[in-house]
């Protein structure tokens, strides 16, 4: 209820204040399994991945974020777990008996849909980083559920790293073809590094130095 | 309720546009080429007719933060297109602050303030915001390219609104929503009437270096076509006497023609073929708007010189 309502305002939002230029929005995941993969430039990538899912969806769709900074105070963990409906993965590994990826395995099993952001943290914005390998872990221990890559533009310039102020752009989201596990870890993660790849050039986009 | 001369204008708009799309209709069952653009066109044109239509007959007010909204999507669309340099988003967050500023002196009447606060406060004011971030890599371009846009974006359209507040005269009782209304219909008339004769006699290309699609045929179809409805119209809605609605008339669709291509020569050279994809058809609302951002000043300040 609360999550739906914070969701139509975050749908209303990004309609005015950014407005989304989405391409194949038809291979958007409507059920799961699945994975969605995009890159990571701002606080708005998850709301707005969120906001282009119908909201009847929205409480199977799960982001995967990290413990240690959306879980670190009460307020934040309750807000992260009930509004955001984040799955909290820790990124040190102090306790090495437990898998990090956990809960997304509870998660995928119970046919939701996980929002992973394979870079870690925002980094830069509008530059991405090399992809880091647990999607491949999900991805081999689920292998009936599609990794959805989606590549965004602008976000990073309406609201860095590091910013409060939001400025508003234009954003674009490029959907890809989902891609399936088919074996190997280098080859699965050269494959959706490469479908990457391809969505980022697919539009060139103005400067931003 | 009785009928006013601007009811009948908005009345023969909606007909215009019946008309129009019962021939696209029959176009597309009968030609075998691909349509598509054009019904895609022709539905938008129906739901930019009916929000202006509304917003008309609402209140002034409406109005007014109607085209406030247009500028701000149009900034936005602007500043989405062309190269921003990371240090100046603080400044690009001024510069959209100055669309409510604006907009409120058109809602004031406070035509002092509306006439100088773009070109003189907001032109000096954002070359000083972008400095205090101190990288003065790109300064010019930055500030040449953010002024450029504000003027095409913000103080050329609020022209369109302040025209909504001049009040009735002795000549016409449809005052200044008379005006707008045969501003923006004249305006949009003339796209649709070059577009057409281009497309239907266009041989001899104007500037094949900008606009390819550009055609003297065109140009003079569409201008000629403009000229005539202006004469038939004018004495409706405007106070305009014959003279003036012929200087109107050819006013309109040469000005027109400027700010198309003038947007063309900047999508060119940024390499887009359209500023957006808000517009089913059209393109961005820029690629929309584009022969308003001449018209609207040109023709207000006609009008004010000769009526207020």
């Amino acid at each position: 209820m609360l999550q739906k309502a914070f969701y139509i305002f975050i749908k209303i939002a990004v309609l005015f204040l950014l407005g989304l230029n989405v391409r194949r929005k038809e291979l958007l995941p409507s059920d799961g399994p699945a994975i969605i993969v995009a890159n990571h430039n701002s606080h708005l990538d998850t709301m707005v991945l969120m906001a282009l899912m119908p909201l009847s969806k929205l409480k199977d769709i799960k982001p995967v974020a990290a413990a240690d900074y959306f879980f670190s105070s009460p307020w934040k963990a309750w807000l992260s777990e009930h509004v955001l409906g984040i799955i909290p993965v820790e990124r040190k590994g102090a306790d090495r008996t437990a898998d990090p990826l956990e809960g997304c395995y509870q998660a995928l099993d119970n046919n939701q849909v996980l929002i992973l952001f394979p870079e870690g943290s925002r980094g830069t914005p509008e530059e991405m980083t090399d992809l880091k390998k647990g999607i491949s872990y999900l991805a081999e221990r689920v292998p009936t559920a599609p990794v959805v890559p989606i590549f965004t533009h602008g976000l990073g310039k309406a609201l860095p790293k590091g910013s409060f102020l939001l400025v508003p752009f234009f954003c674009d989201i490029f959907v890809g073809e989902p891609i399936t596990w088919a074996g190997d870890r280098t080859e699965f993660m050269n494959g959706l590094q490469e479908r990457f790849n391809q969505l980022s050039s697919e539009k060139t986009f103005a400067p931003w130095e | 309720m009785t009928l006013h001369a601007i009811h009948w204008a908005l009345i023969g708009i909606w007909g215009l546009l019946a008309a129009a799309s019962l021939i696209v209709y029959v176009l597309s069952k009968r030609s075998d080429k691909d349509l598509t653009e054009l019904v895609q066109r022709t539905q938008s044109w129906w739901v930019m007719v009916a929000i202006f239509t509304l917003a008309f007959l609402v209140s002034n007010t409406i109005s007014i933060v109607v085209f406030g909204l247009i500028s701000f999507l149009a900034l936005k669309e602007y500043f989405s297109m062309i190269p921003t340099r990371r240090a100046d988003r603080r400044v690009l967050f001024w510069a959209y602050l100055s669309i409510p500023v604006q907009y409120f002196w058109v809602y004031d009447s406070y035509y002092g303030m509306f006439a100088v606060f773009i070109p003189v406060y907001m032109f000096l004011f954002l070359p000083f915001a972008s400095l205090l971030s101190q990288q003065t890599d790109g300064f010019l371009k930055s500030v040449g390219t953010l002024n450029w846009g504000l003027m095409l974006c913000v103080f050329s359209i609020s022209h369109a609104a302040f025209l909504l507040i001049l009040p009735a005269t002795e000549g016409s009782s449809a005052g200044g929503a008379g005006l707008l209304l045969f501003l923006v219909f004249l305006t949009q008339f003339n796209d649709v009437a070059q577009y057409t004769w281009g497309k239907m006699f266009g041989r001899r290309k104007i500037i094949p270096g900008v606009s390819p699609n550009k055609t003297w045929e065109g140009f003079l179809g569409g201008v000629g076509t403009t000229f005539v409805l202006a004469i038939v119209t004018a004495p409706l809605v405007t106070p305009f006497s014959i003279y003036h609605a012929a200087a109107a008339g050819l006013l309109i669709p040469v000005a027109g023609f400027i700010g198309d291509v003038t947007v063309s020569a900047l999508k060119r050279d940024l390499g887009v073929k359209d500023t957006g994809s808000l517009i089913p058809g059209h393109g961005g609302i820029l690629d929309r708007i584009d022969s308003l951002t001449f018209t609207a000043p040109l023709f207000f300040h006609f009008t004010r010189y000769f009526y207020y």
